[in-house]
């Protein structure tokens, strides 16, 4: 199986008319937007503009939520109609529960801990001489990929019963003079240790992001504080964390979404067995290699309203600044 | 004039560039050193299934098989796609359990399809082409009523078997049994005494793993297919998998218990790993290592793990490693479990149906065990072109006379089972659940 770029061609042709297409919309998207009355803010000029996000939105995102809903009610066919079925199968059986229960640890802590160690990490390193430096080597695994965290921290975890530990964690257990253990086939508990992989991956966001906020809050108000009396302690709780707020509170949105999201560690780690299952992953399970069309889709719009209310408290704090502004 | 040195340069880019466009115009075409015989190479043999060339007929395969073992099969139906003018487009993705069906429920759904699992080609029954006569009775010749079961849909055939691997088999140290006296053993008894001849050594008899991410235990279900066949032979056999009767019989117990016998048992398992629950974290790649180091004896594992053994580890007969066949309870009895793939077809039109007929031809066959490490259950595949000896044994034990064959169980149970709550268990099963509490809280999963 060579790859034949002569073969492709037709491939090129066809990625060619589609540029083109998309160049001749949006040419036509700015003529007609210039050629309508300008006022601006006037309501066609923003209709026009809307008009393709609307409709690729609605191609991309609405059509399939209304037919992932649909299929929701099927059975594993996504065929037959079964109703609630599906729903009342998530909610009732205890396997579906510890997995909507552990999204739910997944989305609690990744957060908090990711901001946390984020946030001291940053007022740490602030102004210090290596400031640059530390900052670097704490986002170096933002760009590793989720997969490539998760096998490298799954040697960490590995566990050999006899011979030679091949993992970090139970070599350092050994030299302590412990007996090595499973860390991800620990009732409960290895569903922590995933989410510090999660974490490790994220901090360096957080850090980056909460730093340069840091650096935002104007010397005038450290310096009265300073002059105040302030120690280090209420500098943090009443200067530093108040004045980052907005900041804050982006990580830790963006974190719990993506924390909801979560499926390459999962499934790289231990494929949900052990009992580390998460939503998302659940979902691809049940729709691709167990078949249950139905089921999986019900699982997509749990998922769904799950992340609405965190969008919505996005959206809603995003619009109370703008107004205070 | 140019300057001799660009000169030089420019010789040098059109000289690479005529050699990329050779190569490029070269691939799909014949290659003159391919191992076939003259018979395979002559158009002649081709002519029974029609002539396209000025048809522009092009048939699509779409398989779960990639990289070199994907360009064997291109090879080996080359003269055919040149010979009769079909342009067989091969495409192999990793990822077919979960793109067949996007593809076949979008609507575009290739000419030609191979599936592993017969489970889930029957999903798709209704948009398959079934055979034509001709096919019927070139795949009644080729192979016996157990595989050709696997892809007729009421009463009617769809879908041909085509490779097939074999997975009731031993891998062992042919060296290691020599050097301790031991014999390769006939009967399940047999087994179990070398097993206990070994483990007062202080050398274990068994080693395996059953990690294989989110199919972990998938080896497990292997061992327990191969156990039932052999206490109760094929007719319970897909009873059990048609859910005919329950999965938690008390036969099935047994089978399972048969099974624990061995990997549960402390005496016996497992060798270079630690305890029975050390299973569950090794991988099923890593399972059957410590035979190489010598740490263990055995290690059951299908035909396919002959790719897993480190490089340079001489497989064969009086190689460093080799498989014997699984014992059945008495030494005439040859139950084979085994897995492969089968042909199915999407589109009604003579060029799909030749290219399908020649894919159940003894021709193609024999062709494409010469291209690549391969096995066949078909009848006229003959052992002396397989490329290597384990294949040899493989395709010799499936034209066996007394051999008794059933495909994977749990590749045939509905998804939700036969892919996750049946891994799911023997998995606790193999951290200490009971044989009857796993096989319970299967049987209960399966209506769900």
């Amino acid at each position: 199986m060579t790859f034949d770029f002569l073969d492709q061609l037709p491939k090129f042709g066809v990625l060619g008319v589609g540029l083109l297409a998309f160049l001749a919309v949006v040419f036509a998207v700015l003529y007609i937007g210039n050629v309508v009355p300008d006022k601006p803010k006037s309501l066609t000029t923003g209709l026009v503009f809307l008009i393709p996000t609307l409709l690729l939105v609605g191609i991309g995102l609405v059509v399939p939520a209304i037919r992932t809903t649909i299929l929701s009610f099927t059975d594993k066919t996504g065929e037959a109609a079964v109703g609630w079925k599906n729903y009342e199968w998530i909610f009732t059986s205890p396997d579906i529960l510890q997995v909507v229960g552990n999204s739910a640890l997944w989305v609690v802590f990744t957060p908090l801990l990711a901001t946390a160690v984020g946030l001291v990490y940053a007022i740490l390193i602030d102004r210090s001489r290596f400031e640059s430096l530390a900052k670097t080597l704490v986002f170096l695994p933002m760009a590793i990929s989720f997969v490539g965290a998760s096998i490298i921290w799954k040697f960490m975890y590995t566990e050999r019963e006899i011979g030679d530990q091949i993992g970090l964690l139970n070599q350092i257990v050994v030299w302590l003079g412990g007996s090595p253990t499973d860390f991800l086939a620990i009732p409960f508990w290895n569903n922590f240790f995933l989410i510090i992989v999660m974490v490790w991956i994220q901090a360096g966001f957080a850090t980056v992001v909460l730093s340069a906020a840091i650096k935002g809050i104007p010397a005038e108000i450290v310096e009265a504080a300073r002059l105040d009396g302030v120690n280090a302690w209420q500098m943090f709780w009443r200067v530093t964390v108040p004045s980052i707020r907005p900041a804050i509170i982006v990580v830790i949105v963006t974190m719990s979404i993506a924390s909801l999201k979560l499926f390459d560690i999962v499934r790289t780690m231990t494929g949900g067995n052990d009992g580390t299952s998460v939503l998302a992953y659940e979902m691809y399970s049940q729709s691709f290699p167990s078949q249950q069309t139905g089921r999986g889709a019900a699982l997509a719009v749990v998922l769904f309203i799950l992340v609405v209310p965190i969008i919505m408290y996005q959206v809603r704090n995003m619009r109370q600044r703008r107004e205070v502004k | 004039m140019i300057a001799p040195r660009k000169q030089r340069r420019l010789t040098a880019i059109a000289a690479s560039t005529l050699t990329l466009a050779l190569a490029v115009s070269a691939c799909g075409a014949p290659e003159e050193d391919s191992n076939l015989s003259d018979k395979e190479k002559d158009c002649a043999s081709y002519e029974k299934y029609g002539d396209f060339k000025d048809k522009d007929a092009e048939v699509s395969i779409y398989t779960p098989i990639t990289d070199a073992e994907g360009d064997a099969y291109e090879k080996s139906w080359a003269y055919f796609a040149e010979c009769t003018g079909i342009d067989v487009k091969y495409t192999g993705s990793n990822d077919f359990e979960a793109q067949i069906e996007v593809k076949v429920k979008g609507g575009k759904a290739p000419d030609i399809a191979f599936f592993p699992q017969p489970g889930l080609m029957a999903r798709y029954k209704d948009k398959m082409v079934p055979a034509s006569k001709k096919l019927v009775k070139e795949a009644e010749k080729g192979w016996s009523e157990d595989w050709l079961q696997y892809g007729t849909f009421d009463d009617e055939l769809y879908a041909q078997p085509m490779s097939a691997s074999l997975k009731s088999l031993v891998w062992y140290s042919p060296k290691y049994f020599k050097d301790n006296d031991l014999e390769v053993p006939e009967t399940w008894d047999d087994l179990l005494a070398v097993s206990d001849k070994i483990a007062k050594t202080d050398v274990k008899p068994w080693c395996a793993g059953i990690e294989s991410g989110e199919a972990t235990g998938w080896p497990v279900t292997d061992w327990v297919e191969d156990a039932l066949l052999r206490e109760s032979g094929g007719e319970l056999y897909d009873k059990w998998v048609n859910h005919e009767i329950a999965f938690n019989d008390k036969r099935i117990v047994k089978a399972l218990d048969k099974v624990g016998g061995i990997l549960k048992n402390k005496d016996y398992v497992n060798g270079g790993y630690g305890d029975v629950d050390s299973m569950a974290k090794v991988s099923f790649e890593e399972g059957g290592q410590p035979i190489v180091k010598g740490e263990c004896a055995m290690h059951r594992q299908a035909s396919f793990y002959a790719a897993q053994w480190p490089e340079g580890t001489k497989v064969g007969p009086d190689g460093d490693v080799f498989a014997f066949f699984l014992p059945g309870n008495k030494a005439e009895e040859k139950p084979l479990l085994g897995a492969g793939e089968f042909v199915a077809a999407f589109r009604d039109d003579p060029e799909v149906h030749a290219v399908r007929e020649f894919l159940a031809s003894e021709l193609y066959v024999n062709a494409r065990l010469k291209t690549g490490p391969l096995a066949f259950s078909h009848k006229g595949a003959d052992p002396k072109n397989a490329d290597n000896e384990l294949n040899k044994m493989v395709i010799e034990l499936y034209q066996d006379e007394g051999a008794e064959f059933r495909f994977d169980g749990s590749d045939q149970m509905p998804g939700h089972v036969g892919s996750k709550s049946f891994f799911v268990e023997m998995t606790k099963w193999i951290k200490g659940k009971s044989s009857k509490d796993a096989l319970d809280a299967i049987e209960k999963s399966w209506d769900e």
